[in-house]
């Protein structure tokens, strides 16, 4: 069952033609990569596909539904939600709240209701509560709930981005640069998190440099260059296609990806 | 058809005024990316200043005007030291919060010491009239234009042509850049500070014959000066000053056809159109929105 | 413990019920039950703008407009429409929230310095509109304000109006202290730090700015209400440019995003005068300087610097 389509998805902005005719597909319960070197329109594309930028052309479809005209926030209430590359925390609230906060569209009320404190509105305040604790553990953020999010660090916070996205019980997950400045040991936490997630249905795209990461839990792999699509398959077919080895991965199939990969 | 051009040169004239706040608003922002709403207290301080010093004083017009506006100009650069620059790196609201404290103040200290009372500058040319066809031109009204449009032109080639004033282009485009080069940016802005203030000054001087002035005009003035450049866009140079005399005509015509009452009210609606339509003005282009 | 106690909302509420609740056993003079009736007044609309502000992140420099309108409506709905005073002021409320409502959507698409100019021009077509329908107004001179009070019960019209006042400000920080807990309260504090991830959240950014702007509206027109019918008369003076600029300075001296910071901020903005009386000349140059100042020295405002110290010094 496909999850997302992307359809021959173009994206101009003034005269650079940042994405041509991009297409790709994602089933339930499957990974899909996306990589390229810094410029590639990884992020672009990720943009597009969560409603952030209108497409010049192509369409994006969710569960089979044209998606054009359509917010970020009614996406998210269709099941689709994303982390950002660089953090896009609410600062001021605690850990926990901010994981509450993906409660929100889970979350039922009226203003009345909230005006005037009603018992529901307080069991409610409770579950949610609950419910973020339990995602902060499953990322294992549990002992920095009620820190504020402004004082912890760089690391923690890339995680607690995932948990407030899985707050939101979302079918479509995209992960922008998950592990991006976190260590070995965060690296491989987070790989677990995102398995865990994959084995309960969740369709997950993801973006990120860590080609050892994307290798091991990718289904398929998608390589953008200059916004167009340089090669798709899966880790094995893209691992030995020409085109990729000699424009991406280098001669020397290193394992991290070259800084001068655009030259 | 004689009321249309009455109403015409009233509008240029009053239009000019609004043009000179706008255009002096766009050069702080373009140069700072602060929205200083002390802007029309520059134009009251110079009116009421030069009033003073003439009307109480029996000083002559050039000693006075000279005062005038060597005291905003340095009101204008002293309050960026000592109050906007300290603050520079907090979030606009902050800033747009000083500069109205520094607005209330001015106006505050303004008519605890100079008075509460309308302030006439005595007409600093003949005050014959030009006749043209029934429509009646005062010389200074005029003189208001000719100030204006003066005031434009000089700034315009001081910031392509004068070294100082390449500084300041540079300043707006790239701060980074501009600090490696070894341009000290805050003298500039201080600069900017002083010269919007010089301009808001002399426009003080020239209309307070014409239109008077009070502690409490400057408000006024610096919303429709911000509306003028909103209305012809803050990123072209020709902008403002076009914002400005269609204000003015908008007034003009308003208060002539429509009701005279309601004069204030027809800047602040064409304020809130702008905004609300086409928030980058007439003149100026939506820059395309890359992440 | 203690300093997580005091920036808990429902105990800056209970505290301050006490101080409503307390203050007339203290101080007997009529001067100084109306000082506070009226920072009581003052602390019902700078809470809402603080909701605007301080949570939501919007700038109002209109809110004085809100403010007027309902005291314009105590003053009209009687001698217009006949209406009891009571009644006008329920609907004045809710005629100036249907107009925030109405105005909001376009106003709330800007931001930054463009929103503080649009509300403000909003604020002055207002002043403007009521001072110069001179027949329906009365104009710069303003209009009486038929009596209305307690005094059914025993109480003079200044103690009706003090506990009146007291009991809507105890009850909006009781209120707004629900709706921070809630759901649409995070809503609102999510979006101010960053509303691009609100929305992929599912947020709808631009209906949980203007829920804000609505409910401030609300009670910068009961604040305009209670001030007409405690004053008995109200001109346009009480609605222009510099009264939002005050209602601004006391949201921001207090301190934003604290809801007992609007109470201290409009205490002290109602209270300084009366230690500068010999300064009268220079009442608003005061105003600008303390303005400038203390978003200098301390752009936190006043609450929150203090809560920092505490949370240095106390466990």
């Amino acid at each position: 069952m496909t999850r997302i389509q992307v359809d021959a998805v173009s994206i101009h902005f003034g005269g650079v033609k940042a994405l041509q005719d991009v297409s790709l597909e994602v089933r339930k319960g499957e990974v899909l990569a996306l990589i390229g070197p810094n410029g590639a329109g990884k992020t672009t594309l990720f943009n597009v596909i969560s409603a952030i930028y209108q497409p010049t052309s192509g369409r994006v479809r969710l569960e089979g539904q044209d998606v054009a005209g359509l917010a970020p926030f009614q996406l998210a209430h269709k099941g689709l939600t994303r982390t950002f590359q660089n953090l896009q925390i609410f600062f001021r609230m605690t850990a926990l709240e901010n994981v509450m906060v993906g409660r929100n569209i889970r979350e039922r009320g009226n203003l009345f209701g909230y005006l005037f404190g009603l018992p529901s509105v307080r069991r409610q305040n409770a579950d949610s509560r609950l419910c973020a604790l339990e995602l902060l553990k499953f990322v294992g953020l549990d002992r920095y709930a009620d820190r504020p999010a402004g004082e912890l660090s760089y690391g923690i916070l890339k995680r607690l981005e995932i948990a407030r996205a899985l707050a939101l019980e979302p079918t479509v997950l995209l992960l922008d640069e998950p592990v991006a400045g976190c260590n070995a040991t965060e690296t491989a936490e987070i790989d677990q998190v995102i398995r865990k997630v994959v084995s309960t249905g969740v369709s997950i795209l993801l973006v990120e440099h860590d080609i050892h990461l994307v290798m091991n839990l990718a289904d398929k792999v998608h390589v953008l260059d200059r916004g167009v699509t340089l090669a798709t398959g899966t880790p094995q077919e893209v691992r030995r296609n020409p085109a990729v080895i000699e424009a991406y991965l280098g001669e020397s199939q290193d394992e991290q990806e070259p800084a001068n990969a655009e030259s | 058809m004689t009321t249309f051009f009455q109403l015409v040169v009233s509008g240029i004239t009053v239009g000019s005024i609004y043009a000179l706040v706008a255009i002096g608003f766009t050069l702080v922002y373009r140069a700072s990316g602060i929205f200083n709403f002390a802007q029309g207290e520059y134009v009251m301080l110079g009116g009421m200043i030069t009033g003073i010093l003439m009307t109480t004083c029996g000083v002559g017009f050039v000693p006075a005007s000279l005062v005038a506006i060597l005291v905003t100009v340095a009101i204008g650069a002293i309050s960026y030291l000592l109050a906007i620059r300290p603050a520079r790196s907090a979030a606009q609201v902050h800033l747009l919060i000083i500069t109205i404290g520094i607005s209330v103040l001015l106006r505050g200290l303004t008519s605890a010491l100079l008075g509460k009372d309308f302030v006439r500058i005595p007409t600093f040319v003949s005050p014959e009239t030009f006749n043209i066809g029934g429509v009646v031109i005062q010389s200074q009204a005029l003189l208001v234009i000719a100030g204006a449009m003066a005031m434009a032109s000089l700034l315009w080639l001081f910031l392509t042509r004068s070294f100082v004033g390449k500084g300041i282009t540079a300043v707006s485009a790239n701060l980074m850049a501009a600090k490696l080069v070894g341009i000290n940016p805050a003298a500039i802005v201080a600069l900017c500070f002083g010269i919007s203030a010089c301009i808001g000054a002399v426009g003080g001087l020239v209309a307070t014959p014409i239109t008077m002035t009070s502690y409490d005009a400057g408000t006024m003035l610096a919303i429709k000066g911000f509306s003028a450049a909103m209305l012809g866009g803050i990123s072209s140079a020709a902008g403002p000053l076009v914002g400005g005399l269609l204000i003015g005509l908008f007034e003009a015509f308003g208060a002539g056809y429509v009701s005279s009452t309601y004069k204030d009210a027809f800047a602040l609606l064409i304020l809130l159109g702008v905004l609300a339509f086409r928030p980058q003005g007439l003149f100026g282009n939506r820059s395309t929105q890359r992440v | 413990m203690l300093t997580k106690a005091l920036q808990n909302p429902f105990v800056s509420t209970l505290a301050v019920a006490l101080i409503v609740v307390a203050l007339p056993l203290v101080v007997g003079s009529n001067f100084h039950i109306r000082l506070a009736t009226m920072v009581y007044i003052f602390s019902i609309v700078v809470l809402g703008l603080n909701l605007l502000m301080g949570y939501a992140g919007q700038v109002s420099l209109g809110h004085a407009g809100f403010f007027i309108l309902g005291a314009y409506s105590v003053a009209l709905g009687p001698s217009q429409l006949g209406l009891n005073p009571w009644l006008s002021m329920a609907g004045g409320v809710a005629l100036t929230s249907a107009l925030a409502f109405v105005i909001g959507r376009p106003l709330l698409r800007l931001s930054g310095y463009h929103l503080a100019m649009a509300t403000l021009a909003f604020g002055a077509i207002v002043y403007v509109f009521i001072t110069n329908e001179v027949d329906l107004t009365g104009g710069p001179d303003g209009m009486q304000v038929q009596r209305a009070n307690l005094s059914v019960l025993g109480l003079s019209h200044l103690m009706s109006w003090y506990w009146l006042a007291g009991g809507f400000l105890v009850l909006s920080m009781l209120i707004l202290s629900n709706l921070l807990s809630s759901p649409a309260g995070r809503a609102l504090r999510a979006l101010h730090d960053s509303e691009v991830a609100a929305g992929v959240l599912g947020i709808d950014v631009a209906r949980a700015k203007l829920m804000a702007f609505v409910i401030s509206a609300a009670l910068a027109a009961l604040a305009g209400a209670n001030l007409a019918l405690l004053d008995g008369h109200i001109t346009p003076a009480a609605g222009g440019i510099l009264r939002s600029v005050e209602l601004l300075t006391m949201a921001v001296v207090g301190g934003l995003g604290s809801l007992v910071g609007s109470v201290a901020g409009a205490a002290f903005l109602v209270l300084l005068p009366q230690f500068l009386t010999e300064f009268h000349d220079y009442e608003h140059a005061i105003l600008g300087f303390l303005l400038v100042v203390i978003m200098v020295m301390l752009p936190l405002g006043i609450v929150p610097s203090l809560n920092a110290v505490m949370r240095r010094w106390l466990p």
